[in-house]
């Protein structure tokens, strides 16, 4: 009996050993598992796109010498004063709380060096990000905390912020390990409390209310900044036409991909939709509204190269947001710092753990002794350069394709290397002229 | 006094008139603003030590983030009337509509008559007088400031209360999550004294016939146990 082999232990394709771990700690601990970043999962991404680059029918662009352009202009439908910024790659919003404040000077030390935005979050404006933004987007939230009217002005643009694509219909969170005395002064809320910032809007709801709100920040701001909606990605085309419908100058459209500074995991990985199912939605609410390029979109979640910025611009976004990306550029989650991951019982690249506030890189924490680990000028380099080669890898990618600015990509320039992403970005399956759904709608 | 016929002129002339007062010393601090028929965003980011009379009823965000100035709206006030009000004074002789004060974080706001649901929700230090009743899920998330209700106040009064103080009259149908009653102190019927002279209630009620509730502080941190109070 003992000769004959025995059948390897085999493990449930349903019940893995990850998920078996997740409802033993939820057994044990009787509280949801709470993490930061985005989804995860694996999804259909910018990764499953190609670019057909130039052929006999389309002549390329010399790199180096043929020019390709990659500014862009938002807030040209209503606002005095619309931004110009040198490459369409801008920082989305992360908040003071979530972020230590050396961590929101160096982003808006490499974004201004790079020519590019960045953005408040849930916690305020704070001297280090308007200090050190050339061009800085300040974000009206649910919560409003820190929120008045001299911000507003000296802000360059408004963000209304109906959702993100890690949470669509999730207010913020911030725990009280990261409540320090000036995160909670600038929040009016006692020290050390866990703050669930509200999900809707204390002063409106719906989209006719929404056109109120927005002539009223805009009398407020004499018309003079633009006025971004952001949107988590759940109904695009439906969202994108009512932040339209409700004047906004700019529409930002986040994907589940996009980060958190702390959700719950059920939130992070079961709602919402991948930025690339978002995306031809939103451009075509604006193409049935005849408002593709007056109203500009930026898209965000999962942007990490210069080819996903392609992509993306390729499949009719203006503009892009990154979250993720810029906090790994300044430093998070580098295997430099692997043996003090293994003390926080985790690894290099793994990290979620940021609303802990044990950031051993300095950047998600308020702890002054892990913050002073991090160097905002160095970061602000690192970030700078990041940016500048993506720039640069989108470039080349135009060029290839024969295009003298990035927002001349177009959807005609792509494949899809599977089904999935060929119905989801709505250009053809490679090698096919198939494009699934696209007669039957989406 | 400068009386500004919104009807006639309009909104962004009116609000760029009274923007164009900012950090400007002038004798030009008294305004009346007519024929309002019921305009939203009426005297919004007002920074300046105005005397304003708003002569009729209002829609949306009436002297929203004012600051500094003294707005008095002679009718009612549509919804969120003074919201993210910083400092000065709003009065509102008639009823407001719903989110009255909503996260207001400074001066006084006033409403002679009675306030709909969500009055004070998100408030950040603002006080807030109410001369008759206030509607459902008022001061929900109030952070801190007083809301003083000299009548009834509707169901889940103080849901996720923080650390605003609420003293309510007559009777409230019911409190939300986390917020009890609380025992007056000597300083509270000093504080209610002169929130009721500054909220022109002087000789309407009397400290002693309030009483006085405020946050239990159970859901401060998470815990599982409280999770049913959610």
């Amino acid at each position: 009996m003992s000769d004959f082999p025995h059948t390897p232990p085999r493990y449930s394709a349903t019940f893995t050993p990850a998920i078996n771990a997740e409802i033993r700690r939820a057994a044990a601990s009787g509280i949801y598992d709470i993490r930061g970043g985005g989804t995860k999962r694996h999804l259909p991404h910018f990764d499953d796109l190609l670019f057909l680059g130039a052929s006999i029918s389309r002549y390329p662009l010399e790199g180096y010498r043929e020019k390709c352009a990659t500014d862009v202009w938002l807030g040209t439908r209503y606002a005095k004063k619309p931004i110009h910024l040198d490459i369409p790659i801008t920082i989305a919003g992360m908040s003071f709380g979530a972020l230590s404040g050396p961590a929101k000077e160096a982003l808006g030390r490499g974004a201004s060096e790079a020519g590019t935005s960045t953005t408040t979050g849930d916690g305020g404006m704070t001297e280090e990000e308007r200090g050190h933004s050339k061009t800085l987007v300040y974000q009206y939230l649910p919560s409003r905390y820190g929120m008045n009217p001299d911000d507003l002005r000296r802000a360059d643009a408004i963000e209304v912020v109906v959702g993100q694509g890690a949470k669509p219909g999730g207010g913020g969170m911030l725990l009280g390990q990261k409540i320090s005395d000036r995160v909670a002064m600038m929040r009016n809320l006692p020290k050390g409390i866990d703050q669930r910032s509200a999900c809707r809007h204390p002063d409106w709801t719906g989209p006719d209310d929404l056109e109120i709100k927005i002539l009223e920040i805009r009398e407020i701001t004499d018309w003079e900044k633009p006025i971004y909606v952001k949107v988590g990605g759940a109904r695009p085309y439906y969202d994108t036409a009512l932040a339209v419908k409700a004047g906004a100058d700019v529409v930002v459209l986040d994907g589940m991909q996009g980060g958190t500074a702390a959700t719950q995991d059920v939130f992070i990985e079961h709602v919402g939709m991948p930025i690339l199912a978002c995306i031809p939605q939103a451009v075509k609410a604006l193409q049935d509204l005849g408002m593709h390029r007056k109203v500009q979109l930026i898209v965000s979640g999962g942007i990490r190269t210069g080819a996903d910025v392609a992509k993306a611009m390729a499949m009719g976004a203006d503009a892009v947001a990154i979250g993720t990306a810029a906090l790994v550029a300044l430093g998070d989650n580098d295997p430099k710092l692997e043996s003090e991951y293994q003390k926080l019982n985790t690894t290099a690249d793994a990290y979620d753990d940021w609303h802990e506030g044990k950031d051993p890189a300095g950047i998600t924490t308020q702890d002054p002794e892990l913050f002073k680990r991090f160097d905002p000028i160095l970061g602000g380099r690192r970030l700078k350069n990041y940016l500048k080669v993506m720039t640069l890898e989108a470039q080349t990618i135009a060029r290839a394709c024969g295009k003298n600015h990035l927002h001349n990509l177009e959807p005609e320039d792509l494949v899809a290397l599977n089904v999935e992403a060929a119905a989801m970005a709505g250009v053809p399956l490679a090698g096919t002229t198939w494009i699934p759904g696209r007669n039957g709608g989406f | 006094m400068h009386t500004f016929d919104l009807a006639a002129r309009g909104l962004r002339e009116l609000n760029q008139a009274l923007h164009a007062l900012r950090g400007v010393q002038t004798n030009e601090t008294v305004w009346e603003i007519v024929n309002t028929r019921g305009s939203h965003a009426i005297a919004v980011g007002v920074d300046a030590p105005l005397d304003i009379t708003v002569r009729g009823t209002t829609g949306y965000y009436c002297a929203g983030m004012n600051k500094q100035a003294t707005i008095r709206i002679t009718g009612s006030a549509g919804p969120g009337v003074a919201e993210n009000m910083m400092s000065g004074t709003v009065i509102v002789e008639g009823d407001a509509s719903q989110y009255a004060g909503a996260t207001g974080r400074g001066g006084l706001l006033v409403i002679k008559g009675n306030a709909s649901s969500r009055c004070g929700i998100s408030m950040k230090g603002i006080d807030i007088v109410v001369h008759g009743n206030i509607g459902h899920m008022s001061c929900f998330m109030a952070q801190s400031g007083h809301m003083v209700v000299l009548g009834d106040a509707g169901d889940a009064l103080g849901d996720s209360l923080y650390e605003a103080k609420l003293f309510v009259r007559g009777k409230v149908k019911s409190l939300g999550a986390d917020c009890i009653e609380k025992e007056m102190r000597p300083e509270h019927y000093e504080a209610l004294e002169d929130l009721l002279r500054r909220g022109e209630a002087t000789g309407k009620a009397r400290p002693e016939e309030f009483r006085r509730y405020g946050s239990a502080r159970k859901l401060y941190n998470f815990n599982i146990d409280n999770a049913s109070a959610y």
